[in-house]
């Protein structure tokens, strides 16, 4: 019975009305709720206006974008990359005949095959200098899958050539395979993919110089381009000219253009 | 006489207005993502009636070449979107709140009887718990129309790693015409939920908020225990 008596006699209060307490619970949910709808709105102004990242490796994406795209690719590869998980192929009776030409930034026009040899850079520091006949003397895979483009589209197609792993098996790269990332570009250097190793060796990864049944022409990466069926075609880098390896991620022309340096699938 | 009535929990309140921006964010992102490709359209009988989306509604939004910018907004908001999915249905299980929202069986035949009373077609609605048969379709629908887009969603997005979720869903083009087909549907049901939540008027939506509504309760009349003759005998 003590506390009736305490300085505060609350008991001598009359008891709120319904109309009080209607009022009451009103003004503290629309305060809480505005106060929420305020902080989400400064929130997403903070985000929106956030500064564009200092260009190096990457470039061009919002700042914590950046952060949440290489964060969240991070998680799913870890969660979910396995090299055992291939990509879904089709009958060869269903790859188009046309292929779609996109874009040939870096591999336009056709290339005359005794001006091109692929350069591969060992760590040793010696250059392998390659010819189209010596890749092609290599066991042919061939492929016939969904390619996809990070636009949104896709397209069954068929292509053929030396799967990568093969490639590096036999040009006796194993120390080269040890390393992080593969870098690769156009001879004229204007369009560059880095690949993270594990899906450069993923067993579909090709080193293309045919579709369908012809050698590869000026709109898809004559002489040899790269097919990597677990990314999107971004990283299909037509026309290749040097390949290098690395611990560090090489440049990549998109990831310097706000895509995720990663894109894979 | 004015009574308080205790009506949507705190946590009910909260997700749909978690739910909210970020829908609206994730709509838009994805726009930024169509935008690069935008080759749906409805076309029947070889004529198109609706074309997604005309050039005009594009250049008044700012779509136009932000693709990768959609992506990294998308891939930041497939979060929030996901957790706070995750955490309602979570708490409509826990909290048992699931029984109102869930249809029963005669859900389906009552919706349609509430949509005639909803377009003065019919006077009476039929009887109802919290949510009425249509809400209630509703409702339960919108939580699985958004179970579906992380689906399909994740289909798009990993193809190689989750390769049985885009089999799931038929197939890495399917999967994406699935996913935008969903987000007309969230557009559809913004439309008529707005709608409704206007003509149910403030009190309705004060709830959403406040979580309570007024009700004006009738004096209980007293009722005099007379026992009756059956009683009588018993005794």
């Amino acid at each position: 019975m003590k506390n009736l008596f305490s300085k505060k006699n609350k008991s001598s209060k009359k008891p709120i009305t319904v109309e009080q307490n209607i009022n009451r619970k009103n003004f503290i949910s629309f305060t809480i709720f505005g106060v929420y709808a305020a902080s989400a709105y400064s929130g997403w102004r903070w985000l929106y206006k956030s500064q564009i990242e200092t260009a190096g490796i990457t470039a061009g994406a919002h700042k914590p974008l950046r952060r949440a795209l290489n964060k969240t690719e991070l998680f799913f590869r870890r969660l979910t990359f396995n090299e055992n998980h291939l990509v879904k192929t089709y009958p060869r009776s269903m790859a188009a005949k046309k292929i779609r030409h996109n874009s040939d930034i870096g591999s336009g026009g056709v290339l005359p095959p005794e001006f091109w040899k692929l350069k591969v850079k060992k760590i040793s520091g010696e250059t392998l200098q390659i010819t189209l006949d010596e890749l092609m003397k290599l066991p042919k895979t061939a492929i016939t899958y969904d390619f996809k483009c990070v636009e949104g589209w896709d397209q069954i197609s068929h292509w053929e050539g030396v799967s990568f792993r093969d490639f590096m098996a036999n040009f006796k790269l194993e120390a080269e395979s040890k390393l992080e990332y593969v870098g690769m570009e156009t001879p004229d250097k204007r369009y560059y993919v880095g690949i993270d190793m594990p899906s450069a060796m993923h067993p579909q990864t090709l080193l293309a110089y045919q579709m369908n049944d012809e050698p590869l022409n000026g709109n898809h990466g004559q002489p040899l381009r790269l097919i990597i069926p677990v990314k999107y075609g971004i990283k299909n880098l037509k026309r290749i000219g040097t390949i290098t390896f690395s611990n560090n991620r090489p440049y990549d022309y998109w990831a310097e253009q706000g895509y995720d340096y990663y894109s894979g699938l | 006489m004015k009574a308080i009535k205790e009506k949507h929990p705190l946590v009910m309140r909260w997700t749909h207005w978690v739910n909210f921006p970020v829908l609206a964010i994730m709509i838009w992102s994805g726009m930024l993502i169509y935008w690069a490709n935008d080759e749906y359209r409805i076309t029947i009988f070889g004529h198109t009636y609706v074309r997604f989306f005309p050039d005009w509604y594009y250049k008044l939004l700012h779509i136009p070449a932000r693709l990768a910018e959609g992506m990294a907004f998308h891939f930041l908001f497939m979060w929030f979107f996901a957790l706070n999915g995750f955490f309602y249905v979570l708490y409509t299980m826990i909290s048992g709140e699931w029984r109102q929202l869930v249809p029963s069986r005669h859900s389906f035949k009552e919706a349609w009887l509430v949509l005639l009373h909803d377009l003065h077609i019919r006077k009476t609605a039929p009887p109802q718990d919290k949510y009425n048969a249509a809400q209630r379709i509703a409702y339960t629908a919108i939580i699985i129309m958004g179970f579906g887009s992380l689906v399909t969603g994740f289909a798009i997005y990993k193809p190689v790693q989750f390769y049985y979720l885009t089999w799931l869903c038929g197939g890495y083009h399917l999967a994406r015409i699935w996913h935008f087909v969903l987000t007309i549907g969230y557009v559809l049901f913004f439309v008529i939920h707005i709608v409704q939540v206007i003509l149910a008027g403030w009190n309705n939506f004060r709830s959403v908020i406040s979580g309570f509504e007024v009700v004006n309760e009738e004096p209980k009349p007293i009722i005099e225990n007379i026992p009756t003759s059956d009683e009588k005998s018993i005794q």
